[in-house]
């Protein structure tokens, strides 16, 4: 009798789900261009890559699977990744939020201005980001003997009495690939938030005006922030894949491997093996275990930032 | 919004209609009307101070490599070898352009060749991008149907992944269709990037959905509605999304996907002739300029051009 009851409510279930679909088939329509060359070019390789990390692949012979040798190896055995993991999450812990925050204020001041000025203002700050490799600056100013421009400025002002090889010296690495991810920071997510501060109504601020709110900090907690909750969960996305994933400043300006691998992220790990020694099972584990990391974190800060505006 | 919005507008309505209210209000608004227009409300002096002296002195850090890039490229080869190194030229001169058009000349495949290459898989990969991620960003943001979640969450998930292990199965998958060496495995790929979809998606969640509906109730299906009236609203976000498309596009080298000499892109081609060492500095500075320069342009035509949308349009939930 249960049985029964059961199967008719699947097949109610079967019909109404299949209904469901026809009823959609333009919405359908619209994502399928998208979403077949997604699932060809992203979600395939992704799955491929997750299988690989349960490999031995160095690409030149086929795929031979070794189960959780990977992981075990690297949670256990693997001591440059514990240093990587180490500063990656340095590097998000610290840029992370002050990156977002700078995007976010950055963003809502250059808003003040008219179209034209806003433009050539948004370009300024986004400079770094759209001149390709410009933190190649940063070679010139780091450079390590006295025609640096950092060295040649502390010789003038006598503050120190040799040229410091700043990249070769371990305690000074991290700090500076800290401060160029800062002077970097003003990238995807601050343009997202340019565009959506666009998008707000205008009304709602002349009502907020009328209900109460009395300066720009209350405007921007109970209006401008609320209003553009998409965008601000989209940059914290952005953010985190950003933070998470410094490889390219490290490399350039520090060397892979650094001295002592005192600017390794786990990005950097990844391109070793992945590049360098051709151990894809080995890079593919690292990658699924930095994804790993990066939805956590993720989960975590969509919790936080649903409270905006509260 | 929606919370702050519909409730707002209500009120102020209401008091037009009986215009008992008290003085302040008044006032208010009064002061509202005069500012109305450029200006906004709630500004102080010191507040405006305050944060455009820290605009100032920020800006200045990070407009630094545009103004090396722009005196790199003007500076004569006896400069850029100067030390102690300088930021701003002293003798600026052309010749490291003039250099770079011989050295242009002296290439294999004519150099026409690469910037056609270039502007195929830079518009290709842009407008299409756009147009594919927009239609496919319309319904996950305003309408309901089984999988919706699921498919969303995939390709947020995905801007997690890194890209340097998916680049081989990639490369394998584009093998197997059979599009390797062609354009087209630049560009469609580029099509289905993940960030551009979840872009769109944010931006169209937050039309008024009574927008859409009084559309359908004209007739309008899904396709007209997202031309005429969910692309329309959203132009900030597009014209944002072209702006990452055109930089990530114009970026490309080509690497494996493209064999042929004859199919490389500029930025290729240009990299070629910098990694002549020394002797080329100049024409690496030149180089290091260009490539800065077009997408800067395309930027500054862009941002300019994303113009307050919900204002003017002039729709309200």
């Amino acid at each position: 009798m249960s049985s029964t009851t059961a199967g008719r409510a699947t097949r109610v279930r079967g019909y109404s789900l299949r209904h469901e679909i026809w009823k959609n088939r333009a919405s359908y329509m619209l994502m399928a261009p998208y979403f077949i060359l997604f699932f060809m070019f992203t979600v395939v390789p992704v799955l491929m890559s997750i299988y690989l990390s349960f490999t031995y692949f160095n690409m030149l012979e086929a795929p031979r699977l070794i189960g959780w040798t990977n992981y075990v190896k690297l949670i256990l055995e693997d001591d440059i990744f514990t240093i990587s993991l180490r500063n990656t999450l340095l590097f998000a812990v610290i840029t992370g939020p002050i990156s977002y925050m700078l995007c976010l204020l950055f963003a809502w001041i250059i808003n003040e201005f008219k179209p034209k000025v806003r433009a050539l203002l948004t370009l300024v700050f986004y400079a770094p980001s759209i001149c390709g490799n410009a933190y190649m600056v940063w070679n010139l100013i780091l450079t390590g003997d006295r025609y640096g421009y950092l060295n040649g400025i502390l010789l003038k002002l006598d503050l120190i009495n040799n040229p410091i090889l700043w990249m070769q010296t371990e305690k000074y690495v991290m700090p500076v690939l800290i401060i160029v991810q800062l002077w970097l920071s003003l990238g995807t997510g601050f343009l997202a938030f340019i565009a959506g501060l666009q998008t707000i109504d205008k009304g709602m601020y002349e009502a907020a005006a009328i209900d109460g709110v009395k300066n720009r900090w209350q405007e921007l907690w109970y209006v401008t922030l609320p209003a553009m909750r998409p965008q601000l969960l989209f940059g914290a996305v952005m953010q985190i894949t950003q933070s998470f994933a410094v490889a390219d400043i490290s490399i350039w300006l520090a060397g892979n491997p650094s001295v002592n691998y005192s600017g390794a992220t786990i990005v950097t790990h990844l391109l070793d093996y992945g590049s360098t020694r051709l151990d894809m099972g080995y890079a593919s584990a690292i990658a699924t275990i930095l994804f790993l990391l990066m939805v956590g974190t993720n989960q975590l800060v969509q919790r936080l930032l649903r409270r905006v505006g509260e | 919004m929606a919370k702050l919005d519909p409730n707002a507008t209500v009120k102020v309505s209401m008091r037009k209609v009986a215009d008992n209210r008290p003085e302040k209000i008044k006032k208010l608004e009064r002061k509202m009307k005069r500012k109305s227009g450029e200006k906004k409300l709630n500004r102080s002096v010191a507040g405006n101070t305050l944060l455009f002296l820290l605009m100032g002195i920020c800006g200045v850090f990070m407009v630094l490599p545009l103004v090396m890039i722009v005196n790199n490229a003007l500076k004569p080869l006896d400069e850029i070898y100067q030390f102690p190194p300088r930021i701003f030229v002293r003798n600026p001169s052309l010749t490291n352009f003039s250099d770079l058009f011989v050295l242009m000349n002296e290439s294999w495949v004519p150099f026409s060749r690469y910037v056609l290459n270039t502007i195929i898989i830079t518009l290709g990969g842009m407008v299409g991008h756009v147009v594919v991620a927009s239609l496919a960003a319309y319904p996950l943001a305003k309408n309901k149907f089984p999988g919706k979640k699921l498919l969303f969450s995939m390709v947020v998930l995905s801007l997690m992944f890194s890209w340097t292990v998916t680049q081989i199965p990639q490369y394998l998958i584009i093998s197997w269709l059979g599009i390797n060496n062609t354009y087209l495995a630049l560009v469609l790929p580029a099509w289905s990037f993940g960030m551009g979809l979840y872009l769109m998606k944010q931006f169209m969640e937050q039309l008024p959905d009574s927008l859409m509906e009084s559309a359908r109730l004209q007739g309008a299906n899904e396709w007209i509605i997202f031309w005429k009236i969910v692309m329309p609203n959203v132009r900030p976000a597009w014209l944002t999304l072209a702006i990452f498309q055109f930089q990530q596009m114009w970026g490309n080298t080509g690497g494996m996907f493209l064999r042929s000499e004859e199919l490389k892109p500029l930025q290729y081609a240009l990299q070629q002739i910098t990694s002549g060492g020394v002797s080329r500095a100049g024409a690496g500075a030149a180089v290091t300029f260009i490539i800065a320069a077009i997408p800067i342009a395309f930027f500054l035509i862009c941002q300019s051009s994303i113009l307050e949308t919900m204002t003017t349009s002039g729709m309200k939930d």
